[in-house]
């Protein structure tokens, strides 16, 4: 990109037009400006507005239940709001590209990366993190799960583990141990307690059934 | 002892022997399965890493680093980027304040913080804080940097070539070979009736803790805090009073959770510096967090090694001769790539040699991993030892049975304290069922089952300084303070145990102080599965102490000898007649007083003997001879540490390790540029650890107790390390027995793998 969509007068060089997190950011608004035209074949529609990578945006959010109405910058990620915005740090950061899964929350009950998620994305949707589990000051069923059979080692990518695992119940509540184990393979745990994260889950299927009858 | 090279030889005075206490006998705490006491803040999200913290009028940091493997900075140019929205503050080597050395505990080589000779793609160029973590990102790029580019070495064998470009003044040596010998290795070959000779490679690995490294830092004045993700605060906190010349008792670091070091952690890294000039020039706090590509270049790692093995032996299986040539590269700056130890200790032989070579090389510096050096030398010495048994006929697990040492041969033939290698060999072959699994006939089909062997000893068993706070408070519930980190071991818990067997107060009743140089005691990084036998002692002798004092209170208003009495839960007790007892709450000098403080330290580990944890590992594999896929689909792991503290967290760390084994057999590997010199995968995506996938559902722990009485006054050895050394060795072997093709260098990807079929086929 030669123009610079930046605001910050020649001689700048911030890449924020090409950064990825811009670009990401870019092709989200395009991609709504397509859909907002109907077809393609139809008359020009006038050109979407363009969001700047750096300029606010109201949102609202509803997370574990709660609206929150936001300002926040396109290219922002779920992670970010969530972390920075919002205060709910459970939800951690490890990579911020999709490859261990210690982000991982519930959209609309389904279990995604919230770092490959912008937040703008989540608009209208229901976000459940690793706080949202909480029955007041009680842990949920597949909290409880991962206490008992010792799922974790440094818990950092716990709450991750955690989310992952409560998407694939809500989804399969009796799931079998190949189905626990793929299930949980967007899920990285250098500390490697794979043996007791399993046991886990399998625990937390047992509690969260009874919880439910 | 082995070399405890991040200590530096900088460990204090050894404490004052704490009071004799007997071995416990019955537990009834200890060795319990018991879940974490920091579970709920660690499932919930309550947990507050230091990645999390968040303070008011807060900055974020970032770093611009070099993007060669070596190079000078020419110029240097920030005026675009203090112009950015939001940068608050740049420093770069000009700035004043910035000008420090590093690492400020080692003489030589020197470098800086900045500094401007670069020796590896990742030394620090600039650093900017900004009101956004974005802001600073985008500012990084707004700096203009004339590199003057240089000529790089990566290999050992570059680097030690004439007119090879030079790292540091004096040349890429390190030091001097480090050579160790006993008996006559000439003699000892002569002898033997069976030589094995071959050489072995092992790929750099990366720690990656799922936490990435960084800190917050905050002044108030002239007094510092930082919140740091670190296995160590008491190593942290010296450093940053030394780099920024400011008195230790102005600088307080605060580490309560961390996620996850293996080794990486265990020293100040420069970003908290950074972090720290950074929140003075702008007098706001400052968060530097690295970004996860940034943890694969610059926070350490495994150095990759290459170690030649000669083995000899008598036709029943004596070993006759032991030689062990081994180098490697720590990196760009000074840190261990030594590997030899274990080959010259683990067995009994007369004749040894071993000798480790240590070069500088225009890569990333190595910082101790898991057991540094260990796993490599198994995988060389272990599927050596696996040959020789294969060439003398021999069963494996026997012929390992035929060298076990009562003695350090290493450290001079010092006797262990005790040594569970032969019961670790004998418990783990019947778990696994090694017999039957070895007289199997083989299937005819491509996908051939495997079954390997390996053992391992580690050479560090903890010890002093440490010291531990246990306060009594007047409704006998307990405040346990202490300097470890938990860093994932269960540290917390274990030590709640411990304190909670000795005074019979309930988990629920302790509450827990750690991790933060303000307020907890020293003690040396959660390193080298030191955590259990150093601190562990400690908590008991506070405990001890604490107890000590209550029972005396108790003689005196019971009117009771103080001998008769003893403590039971809630309770106290004459042993000779226990109708006459006293409830800890209505002791009235307790109530007097408030509170009763037990202070205890670790002594000193016996005298003229070793402590030494040993462990043996078994794999089952199975090898798609069409792909050159392995399938690890079982492993049991027999593990003499000792008493173990906790079941629980003991089996969970012991399957961490096995699976930190698989990673360096068959995934893990560092992967630079031979164009560029610079790190190719360094993402998760294509730096490969294992996933939920790549490990066995049936993974068993034995834990072989030998009830040690002598090592420390918990009877436990350590885990950590001792958890991971012998498994990928094992795999190596069961590979080897599953499709006769020994895999020399890992790890054992499925192209090397068909590589290795497509030679097999050549030789017919």
């Amino acid at each position: 990109m030669d123009d610079h969509p930046c605001k910050h007068g020649d001689g700048c060089t911030c890449h924020s037009g090409v950064s990825r997190r811009g670009f990401l950011g870019s092709i989200t608004t395009a991609a709504a400006g397509i859909a907002a035209s109907g077809t393609l074949t139809a008359a020009p529609a006038p050109p979407p507005e363009k969001a700047q990578p750096d300029e606010p945006v109201k949102l609202q959010l509803s997370v574990n239940g709660r609206t929150h109405k936001v300002l926040v910058e396109p290219r922002w990620t779920l992670l970010y709001v969530l972390r920075d915005q919002l205060g709910l740090t459970g939800t951690k950061p490890g990579c911020e590209r999709g490859e261990c899964g210690a982000c991982t929350v519930l959209i609309d009950g389904v279990a995604r990366y919230s770092c490959l998620t912008l937040a703008l994305e989540a608009k209208g949707k229901e976000v459940t993190t690793i706080e949202g589990l909480m029955k007041g000051e009680e842990l949920g069923a597949t909290q409880r799960a991962f206490v008992e059979e010792d799922g974790y080692q440094c818990g950092y990518c716990t709450p991750g583990q955690v989310m992952a695992a409560e998407g694939l119940l809500r989804v399969n509540p009796r799931p079998s141990m190949e189905e626990i184990r793929h299930g949980m393979s967007g899920n990285l745990c250098r500390c490697g307690a794979y043996v007791h994260i399993f046991k886990s889950v399998e625990k937390a299927a047992v509690l969260s059934a009874s919880e439910k009858r | 002892m082995v070399e405890l090279y991040w200590l530096q030889g900088a460990v204090p005075e050894t404490t004052k022997p704490s009071p004799e206490m007997p071995p416990w006998k019955e537990t009834a705490v200890v060795g319990k399965r018991v879940p974490r006491v920091d579970g709920y803040d660690r499932v919930s999200g309550s947990a507050v890493y230091p990645r999390d913290i968040l303070l008011p009028d807060m900055l974020h940091a970032a770093i611009l680093r070099c993007p060669h493997a070596h190079a000078k900075v020419k110029k240097i140019d920030v005026s675009a980027a203090e112009k950015m929205p939001g940068v608050r503050a740049i420093l770069t080597a000009q700035s004043p304040g910035a000008d420090i050395p590093w690492f400020p505990r080692r003489d030589k080589p020197s470098t800086s913080i900045f500094d401007q000779h670069l020796r590896c793609e990742g030394d620090e160029v600039a650093a900017v804080a900004a009101d956004t973590l974005l802001q600073a990102q985008d500012a990084l790029k707004a700096i203009k940097v004339q590199y003057e580019e240089l000529p790089f070495v990566l290999s050992v064998e570059e680097a030690l070539k004439e007119g090879a470009p030079v790292l540091h003044e004096g040349g890429n040596r390190v030091a001097p070979p480090a050579v160790y010998e006993r008996g006559d290795l000439k003699k000892g070959l002569s002898e033997a009736d069976a030589v094995v000779e071959r050489t072995y490679t092992t790929a750099c690995e990366i720690h990656v803790p799922m936490e990435v490294h960084g800190s917050v830092a905050k002044w108030d004045g002239n007094r510092l805090t930082v919140w740091d993700s670190t296995q160590g605060v008491f190593a942290v906190h010296e450093t940053v009073a030394e780099a920024l010349k400011i008195p230790m008792a102005n600088v307080r670091v605060i580490g309560h959770y961390m996620g996850g070091g293996f080794g990486s952690k265990l020293e100040c890294g420069k970003y908290t510096i950074i972090a720290a000039l950074l929140a003075k020039v702008t007098a706001r706090p400052v968060k530097l967090f690295l970004t996860r590509e940034e943890t694969f270049t610059m926070t350490g790692n495994r150095p990759p090694n290459k170690m030649s093995v000669r083995l000899g032996a008598k036709k029943d299986g004596t070993l006759t001769a032991i030689e062990f040539l081994s180098t490697g590269t720590g990196g760009a700056y000074p840190a261990s790539a030594t590997t030899s130890f274990m080959a010259t200790d683990l067995y009994l032989c007369p004749n040894v040699k071993s000798s480790d070579e240590n070069v500088f090389t225009n890569a990333g510096r190595a910082r101790p991993f898991r057991a540094p050096g260990f796993p490599q030398c198994a995988w060389a010495l272990e599927q050596a030892m696996d040959e020789l048994a294969a060439r003398l006929g021999m069963d494996p697990v026997e012929l390992r049975l035929k060298n076990i040492p009562k003695t350090s041969q290493r450290r001079g033939n010092q006797p262990y304290t005790s040594t569970g290698l032969a019961d670790c060999l004998r418990e783990g072959a019947k778990a696994f069922g090694w017999n039957e699994a070895r007289a199997r006939k083989k299937p005819d089909g491509p996908v051939k089952k495997g079954f390997g062997v390996a053992a391992s000893l580690w050479g560090y068993a903890g010890g002093p300084p440490s010291t531990v706070i246990v306060k009594l408070f007047s409704d006998g519930s307990v405040n346990l303070n202490m300097g470890a980190a938990d860093i994932g071991t269960g540290t917390k818990t274990f030590m709640s145990m411990i304190v909670s067997e000795e005074l019979g107060v309930p988990l629920e009743k302790i509450q827990i102080e750690h991790a933060d140089t303000g307020t907890t005691q020293y003690t040396a990084p959660s390193g080298g599965s030191k955590t259990v036998p150093s601190d562990g002692p400690a908590a008991r002798a506070a405990a001890w102490e604490v107890k000590k004092k209550l029972l005396a209170l108790a003689a005196e208003e019971m009117k009771l000898p103080v001998e008769e009495l003893m403590l039971s839960g809630a309770e106290i007790v004459s042993t000779k007649d226990s109708t006459k007892k006293l409830a800890v709450k209505a002791v009235k000098g307790l109530e007097r007083q408030q509170v009763l403080v037990g202070v205890g330290t670790r002594g000193p580990n016996p005298e003229g003997k070793i402590v030494t944890p040993f462990a043996v590992h078994f794999a089952e594999v199975e090898v798609d001879e069409r792909t050159g896929e392995v399938r690890v689909t079982r492993l049991v792991a027999a593990q003499d540490s000792g008493r173990p503290m906790n079941r629980l967290t003991y089996d969970c760390q012991v399957f961490g390790g096995l699976v930190m084994g698989i990673g360096l057999a068959r995934t893990e590997e560092r992967v630079l540029d031979r164009q560029t010199g610079k790190m190719v995968n360094a993402n998760w995506h294509d730096y490969k650890i294992p996933t939920a996938l790549d490990v066995p559902v049936d993974q068993k722990v034995v834990a072989v107790d030998p009830g040690d009485t002598e090592c420390n006054a918990t009877g436990a050895k350590g885990i950590g390390e001792p958890a991971t050394i012998a498994t990928a060795a094992a795999i190596a072997n069961a590979v080897a027995d599953a499709v006769g093709v020994r895999v020399v260098d890992s790890p054992i990807t499925p192209i090397r793998m068909s590589q290795l079929f497509r030679e097999r086929q050549k030789k017919g």
